[in-house]
C-alpha cells in the first residue's frame, strides 16, 4: 500500500476513496457495538444479508457495520441517511421490510421510527429527535456514519488530516503551544491541562519517552470510552501519534479493560491499518520520527485506572499505585518520562489541531473547553451517550436529553464522576456541568457518568455500594484506605441492617477526613466522597435510618416491607407461584396477601406484578 | 498435562517479564483457569519467582485459581445496574443455582461471578453468559436465561453417553 507522505497524497487517496463509491447505492448503518449487539444486531446483519442476497439487491444497497450513536437503550438502531430515516428497536424480522419500504421505495416504515415521549408521535429524521437536538458532536462526529474496521471510512470523513497537517507544517513547540491555548483538560478525572502535561514531559530529560492511552474504564457507570475505542479507533490513535510527534516519543501504549473485547479487536485493526498508510512504524511521513503503539489488557483492577498503578500493570507487575511526588511525566513507565492521557482526551487532539485552538476554545466555559460526552444512566427515560458542549445545565441534560425521570417519578440525585464523585441534589439542577462547578458541589467530573436516582434509590445504600466497591477494588497497599474503606463499610452496612447509632454520621465524617489527609493515591483520596457528599445533602435520609428504622426508598431490606394493595391487586397469582419462600397467600383473582413473617424480601413479586400491586411501606 | 500450548504462548511472548500478565491471560482462556501445575511451569520457563506470579494471580480479579463451569455467569453491578436491583438478580441466580458468587456448580455447568461495569449502563441490569448479553434483566426471569444453557448441557452430555 502507498505511504503517505504529504498533504497532496492523503487528498488524493481521499478522493479516490470518495470516487470509488457508487452514489446510487443505498447504504444502511446498522449501529454494531457492544450495547447493540446485546439487542441482537449481528443477527440483523445476517438477515440483511441473506435478503439481499435472496433478492438479488446486492449491488444496489451496502449494509455497514457502525459504531455507537449514543442512543443504546433504543437499541439496535438502523439509519438509513439517503432516505433521512432513523430506526430503533430494530429486530431482524424487521429487515425484509426495510429492504422493500425504504430502500426500494423511499417509504419510512412507521412502527420502527422512534415515538416521541410526550407528544407520542413518530419522528422520522435522528436531528428531530429530542434526545439528539441539544447535543453537539464534536468528538462523536464520525461515530455511526463510519465502519470502525474500515481506515478508508475514517480518511474519507477527513480522517488523519489533522496528523498531516500537525507532522508536515508545525512543530512540536507549535502543537503544544496549539493544545495549550485550546484549553483541553483530561478526560479521565483529575482535569490536569492536556497541554501542561504534553510540556513537562517534552522537557523532561531522557531519551526514551511514552505515551499512553488510558482505556481501563473502571468507573461503574461510564461507557464513553469503549464506544470511542469500538467506535472511532482512529481518532485515538491520530491523537496519540500527534502527541508522540510532539512530546518527543516513539513508542506508544494503549490499557484496554478486559472487560471490552470489541474495544481491543477494533483497536487492532486500526494500529494495523494506520502502519500500512505510514502513519505508524518508522520515518512517519519522511519526518524522521518514528511510532508504534501496542495494545495492553487489563486483567480486571478498578485501580490500575490510575496512572502509576496503570504503569506498574503495563510493566508486567501487580497494578499498585506509588506515591506520586515524582510526577510520571519525569519518571513513569519503566522509569522514564510517560504522558497519560484518557482516550476520550486523545480523541479531542486531531480535533484541535484541525479546526485551530480558538475555534475549539470557543465552546465551553471559561475553564472548561469543548464538549464532554456523558453517560446517561439510570432511572431516566432516554439513557445512552450524549456529547455536549461544557457548561450545559444538569437539567438541560437530563430533562431535555434525558426526557426525565422514568415512569413521571421524583427525582431525587444524580451521581457524577464514579465512584470518587458525589451526589449532586435536586437544589442544584440548574448548575452548569463544568470541571470547577462540579469540584464546588462535592463531586467531581470523573470520566463523566452521569447516574440519574429517583425516589425509589436510597441514598445511604448508595453510598454503602460505592465503598463497598472501592473496598473490594482497594489494592491494600495503604493503611488509610485498606482499613478505612473496611471500617466505613461495617458503618453504612449497619445502618442500612437497622444497627445504625447515634454518632455513626460523625465518625463518618471524621474517617472520611482522615482518609482524605492520608491516603497513598488518589483512589483512596478521594473515596469518601460517596459518603460526604450524601451526609452534605441527605442528612435526614441517614437520620431516617438510624433513629426511625425506616427506608423509605424501600431498598434497605429491614427497614421496609412489602405488601399488596388492596385495589390494585388482581389475583393473577404470579406473585404467589414465584415466591421462594411461599409468603404470598391467595385464591385465584381474589386479592393476595404477603406474610411479612415469610418475607424475605428478594424483590421477585415486586419485579413480576403487572398491576404494580406489591407496594413499600 | 503437556504443555505444548502453553509453550507456544510463552513463544509468542518471547516469554517477556513485562508480557507475564498477557500470558497469564492467554494461559487462562486455554482452561478457563489458571492450573496450579501450569503457573509452575511458567514460573520455571520464565525465570520469575513463583511468588510473582501468584502476587498477580491473585490480584487480579479476572484470574481464577479454581476450575470454571462451562458457562460463566457474570452479573454486572454497576451504578446504573445496581440501581435497577443488580443485587435481586444475584441473589435468585444463587438460589437457583444453589451456589454463592464466585462459586461453580457441581455438575461445572455454570460459575457465577459479578463484575462491576460491562458498559452496557443503558441496558441495566445486566447480566452476561459467556458472551451474551442479556439486558433489563428481573429475578422473574433469571430461571428462562439458565434453562436455555442447562438445556445445552444436557444435550451434549447425552450425546457422550
Amino acid at each position: 500500500m502507498k505511504k503517505i507522505k504529504n498533504p497532496e497524497n492523503l487528498e488524493a487517496l481521499r478522493q479516490t476513496i470518495l470516487s470509488r463509491r457508487d452514489p446510487s447505492i443505498q447504504v444502511a448503518r446498522v449501529c454494531c457495538t457492544t450495547g447493540c449487539r446485546a439487542g441482537g444486531a449481528l443477527n440483523i446483519i445476517d438477515s440483511f444479508e441473506q435478503e439481499l442476497a435472496d433478492r438479488d439487491l446486492k449491488d444496489k444497497i451496502e449494509v455497514k457495520k457502525t459504531g455507537c450513536r449514543g442512543f443504546c437503550e433504543n437499541g439496535p438502531i438502523i439509519a438509513i441517511e439517503s432516505k433521512d430515516v432513523f430506526y430503533n428497536k430494530v429486530r431482524p424480522k424487521d429487515v425484509p421490510d426495510i429492504i422493500t419500504e425504504t430502500l426500494v421505495h423511499g417509504k419510512p416504515v412507521k412502527r420502527l421510527l422512534y415515538t416521541d415521549l410526550e407528544s407520542k408521535k413518530k419522528i422520522r429524521s435522528e436531528k428531530d429527535i429530542p434526545f439528539f437536538r441539544k447535543q453537539v458532536l464534536n468528538v462523536f462526529s464520525k461515530m455511526g456514519k463510519i465502519d470502525p474496521t474500515k481506515i478508508d471510512d475514517y480518511i474519507a470523513e477527513g480522517g488523519y488530516s489533522a496528523l498531516v497537517k500537525a507532522l508536515t507544517s508545525m512543530t512540536p513547540e507549535e502543537i503544544i503551544e496549539t493544545i495549550e491555548a485550546s484549553g483541553l483538560r483530561g478526560r479521565g478525572g483529575g482535569g490536569f491541562p492536556a497541554g501542561r502535561k504534553w510540556r513537562s514531559c517534552r522537557e523532561a530529560p531522557g531519551i526514551v519517552k511514552y505515551v499512553i492511552a488510558n482505556g481501563d474504564e473502571g468507573d461503574p457507570g461510564a461507557f464513553m470510552d469503549r464506544s470511542l475505542m469500538e467506535g472511532d479507533p482512529h481518532s485515538i490513535i491520530e491523537g496519540m501519534i500527534i502527541g508522540g510527534y510532539a512530546i518527543g516519543a516513539n513508542q506508544g501504549f494503549i490499557y484496554v479493560r478486559d472487560e471490552y473485547p470489541i474495544a481491543v479487536e477494533h483497536l487492532t485493526l486500526a494500529i494495523d491499518q494506520a502502519r500500512s498508510y505510514g502513519f505508524l512504524g518508522k520515518n512517519i511521513m519522511s519526518t524522521g520520527f518514528d511510532l508504534d503503539i501496542e495494545i495492553n489488557r487489563g486483567a480486571g483492577a478498578f485501580v490500575c485506572g490510575e496512572s502509576t498503578a496503570l504503569m506498574n500493570s503495563l510493566e508486567g507487575k501487580v497494578g499498585e499505585p506509588r506515591a506520586k511526588y515524582i510526577h510520571t511525566v519525569k519518571s513513569g513507565l519503566w522509569e522514564r518520562p510517560s504522558n497519560l492521557n484518557n482516550v476520550e482526551t486523545w480523541a479531542n487532539v486531531p480535533l484541535i489541531i484541525d479546526q485551530g485552538a480558538e475555534r475549539y476554545a470557543e465552546t465551553g466555559t471559561r475553564t472548561s473547553k469543548g464538549t464532554k460526552i456523558f453517560s446517561l444512566v439510570g432511572k431516566v427515560r432516554n439513557t445512552g451517550l450524549v456529547e455536549v458542549p461544557m457548561g450545559i445545565t444538569l437539567r438541560e441534560i437530563i430533562y431535555d436529553i434525558g426526557g426525565g425521570i422514568r415512569k413521571d417519578k421524583q427525582f431525587k440525585a444524580v451521581q457524577t464522576g464514579g465512584p470518587s464523585g458525589g451526589c449532586i441534589p435536586l437544589s442544584k439542577l440548574d448548575m452548569r456541568m463544568d470541571y470547577d462547578s462540579l469540584y464546588e458541589v462535592g463531586s467531581m467530573m470523573g470520566s463523566g457518568g452521569l447516574i440519574v436516582m429517583d425516589e425509589n434509590s436510597c441514598m445511604v445504600d448508595v453510598a454503602k455500594y460505592f465503598i463497598g466497591f472501592l473496598m473490594h477494588e482497594s489494592c491494600g497497599k495503604c493503611v488509610p484506605c485498606r482499613e478505612g474503606l473496611r471500617q466505613m463499610h461495617e458503618i453504612l452496612s449497619n445502618i442500612c441492617e437497622g444497627r445504625g447509632e447515634d454518632n455513626d454520621i460523625a465518625l463518618l465524617e471524621e474517617l472520611s477526613h482522615f482518609m482524605i489527609e492520608a491516603s497513598l493515591c488518589a483512589l483512596g483520596g478521594s473515596a469518601p466522597n460517596p459518603v460526604l457528599s450524601t451526609i452534605r445533602y441527605f442528612r435526614d435520609e441517614y437520620r431516617a435510618h438510624i433513629f426511625d428504622k425506616k427506608c423509605r426508598a424501600g431498598v434497605c431490606r429491614n427497614l421496609f416491607e412489602y405488601y399488596i394493595d388492596e385495589e390494585l391487586c388482581n389475583g393473577c397469582t404470579v406473585c404467589r407461584k414465584k415466591c421462594p419462600e411461599l409468603a404470598v397467600s391467595g385464591a385465584k383473582k381474589a386479592l393476595h396477601v404477603i406474610d411479612p413473617d415469610k418475607c424475605i424480601g428478594c424483590g421477585i413479586c415486586y419485579s413480576l406484578c403487572m398491576q404494580e400491586a406489591v407496594r413499600v411501606r | 498435562m503437556s504443555f505444548e500450548k502453553v509453550d507456544l504462548i510463552l513463544e509468542k511472548y518471547e516469554c517477556r517479564h513485562d508480557a507475564l500478565i498477557s500470558i497469564m491471560q492467554d494461559i487462562q482462556r486455554l482452561e478457563r483457569y489458571l492450573p496450579p501445575e501450569t503457573l509452575k511451569y511458567v514460573s520455571q520457563r520464565m525465570e520469575v519467582p513463583l511468588s510473582r506470579v501468584y502476587y498477580i494471580a491473585t490480584f487480579y480479579k479476572s484470574f481464577s485459581l479454581e476450575p470454571r463451569g462451562r458457562h460463566i455467569i457474570r452479573v454486572c453491578l454497576g451504578t446504573a445496574c445496581h440501581l435497577n436491583g443488580a443485587v435481586q438478580n444475584r441473589e435468585q441466580i444463587e438460589r437457583t443455582l444453589c451456589i454463592r458468587d464466585g462459586e461453580t456448580t457441581q455438575d461445572m455447568i455454570f460459575s457465577l461471578e459479578t463484575v462491576n461495569c460491562v458498559g452496557t449502563c443503558a441496558l441495566a441490569p445486566v447480566t452476561v453468559v459467556d458472551d451474551t448479553y442479556y439486558d433489563a434483566v428481573t429475578p422473574g426471569k433469571v430461571e428462562k436465561i439458565l434453562s436455555k444453557y442447562a438445556e445445552e448441557s444436557e444435550d451434549i452430555e447425552s450425546e457422550k453417553d
